[in-house]
């Protein structure tokens, strides 16, 4: 075992850490904005939006991620020379980088697979909270976000936990679109040093550590609400 | 001598394994016939040394070397084997040989020459001596067509260069662009970074000029063209050689005055057009 290139790279790792969390964050944080109403409309209707929801979810979890993640970032890029003047648009510089299109792959991963979990979360909490709810006059918004929502995410914390341990151990395919996260800045420590275990072992290192940290804070906020008697 | 003889007895015994139902007397009697005909061969090899044997990897490098249909090895490098071989005044044949025993066999005399597109290395210079290149691909960046770029780092200014990750490309961007450029982008396939640049997110590539070539040809490579060679003899090392047997310093020699020999007449040129729209040689 040789460690004495973690000095030499223990920036590139920090800068690579950095970007992996903000691909997960925001990818869970768009994506949980998008599952919510996905997972709603297929319990709630109207039908026609609540088959779209579905097809949405079963074309997302029915591909692989690193496909969708390269027809986005290469099926898209190969679209853009035929745009006249994209290159000139305000556009641009955000098309032009790989970590907008790999946000967007995992957000719409997140949404899928969540969307469905959200589903069953809707449709797991007893009518009879909801008929409590009416009854004391709610609306359907007010309904939704103080009895619902609240009800059906408590449901499923545990599970949703587990769903975003896996949103982070995805987050290196991001690397084969030039994104540098933790596992691509390993990568380049195994080219540049010819040392294979080394580096992966560390980077394996820093994903359990990420993964306990997920698995804490969802605890935490789970210990925080309060559980029906 | 002997020490072919018993290479050959053994490969002979080995490849016997196969025959599992010959008896254990025709086994016998094969080997023995193995050590007559070893004994026979091995005496031949020694006394006429008349042939120049040319080792040639035996998988397809087109356009370098490949098996044509008909069986015969045809492409560039048997090409300039043969012109080399004439230069020497010697008679040549090509030896197909796989590329991982290659020098194995070099030094097991079963060959005299390696003509086969071997890079100078330090590595090999260990176990093997090198005649002077006769070829070096040279790296090439590539952009538009319409780009002003030429290779220097000064014509890079504000650019995203895409690379292949762990290549001598890769070496050569960082440094001699990377401070220049807008940024070095490493891709893990060369085929990415290429799409990139059709896509518009990295305005140039450095890479193998001779990689390009299929790029170039296609569809999606209409708008760009090789915009220089760039050279750089630390990061990309001298270039092919034909690899020789330490001791066989005279045939080095002999193979250097060819290798001056051909590139001053004209063949080198002559032969190299045929597969090439750029100068393959390097300087």
């Amino acid at each position: 075992m040789v460690w004495s290139w973690v000095p030499e790279y223990l920036p590139k790792f920090v800068s690579g850490l950095w970007i992996t969390l903000q691909l997960l964050s925001l990818s869970v944080f768009f994506g949980m904005l998008l599952a919510i109403p996905i997972g709603l409309v297929q319990v709630t209707g109207p039908r026609w939006l609540g088959a779209i929801a579905r097809g949405f979810c079963t074309v997302v979890r029915g591909t692989p991620l690193l496909i969708q993640l390269w027809l986005l970032y290469y099926g898209l890029g190969a679209l853009f020379p035929m745009v006249p003047g994209i290159r000139e648009s305000f556009l641009w510089p955000v098309l032009r980088e790989a970590f907008p299109f790999a946000v967007l792959a995992f957000t719409i991963s997140v949404a899928g697979y969540e969307g469905e979990i959200m589903r069953g979360a809707f449709k797991s909490v007893p009518k009879g909270e909801l008929e409590a709810a009416r009854a004391f006059g709610m609306g359907r918004f007010t309904l939704l976000r103080r009895i619902w929502l609240p009800r059906a995410l408590q449901n499923v914390f545990p599970t949703l936990a587990g769903e975003f341990v896996l949103t982070l151990k995805s987050t290196p395919l991001a690397a084969t679109i030039t994104v540098f996260d933790v596992y691509g800045v390993g990568s380049i420590v195994r080219q540049e040093t010819y040392r294979i275990y080394e580096p992966l072992l560390f980077v394996a290192a820093i994903y359990i550590c990420l993964t306990g940290i997920i698995v804490l804070v969802f605890n935490w906020l789970e210990r925080r609400v309060p559980r029906p008697a | 001598m002997a020490g072919t003889g018993w290479q050959r007895l053994i490969s002979r015994i080995n490849s016997n394994d196969n025959e599992v139902i010959l008896g254990e007397r025709d086994n016998m009697k094969h080997i023995i016939k193995s050590v007559a005909l070893a004994a026979v061969f091995g005496m031949g090899a020694s006394s006429v040394m008349a042939e120049l044997r040319l080792g040639m990897d035996s998988a397809p490098y087109p356009p370098f070397s490949e098996t044509s249909s008909s069986g015969d090895m045809i492409g560039w490098e048997v090409e300039i084997g043969a012109a080399l071989c004439e230069a020497m005044g010697e008679t040549c044949t090509v030896v197909p040989v796989a590329w991982d025993g290659i020098i194995p066999a070099l030094l097991a005399k079963k060959i005299d020459a390696i003509v086969g597109s071997m890079s100078i290395t330090e590595e090999r210079m260990k176990t093997i001596s090198f005649s002077n290149k006769y070829y070096n691909t040279p790296a090439a960046i590539v952009a538009a067509k319409s780009s002003d770029m030429d290779g220097t780092p000064e014509s890079v200014k504000g650019k995203v260069i895409g690379v292949q990750v762990s290549t001598t490309h890769q070496n050569y961007a960082q440094e001699h662009y990377e401070s220049m450029a807008d940024s070095v982008k490493t891709y893990q396939d060369f085929n990415e970074h290429n799409q990139d640049l059709v896509a518009g997110r990295v305005d140039a590539v450095v890479g193998d000029s001779l990689a390009f070539a299929d790029f170039l040809a296609s569809d999606a490579g209409q708008d760009f063209e090789i915009k220089a060679s760039l050279n750089d003899e630390k990061i990309f090392g001298p270039g092919v050689g034909a690899g020789i047997r330490k001791e066989d310093t005279e045939l080095v020699e002999k193979f250097n005055a060819a290798i001056q020999k051909i590139r001053e007449d004209g063949t080198y040129e002559a032969i190299s057009a045929k597969y090439f729209d750029f100068d393959i040689y390097g300087d």
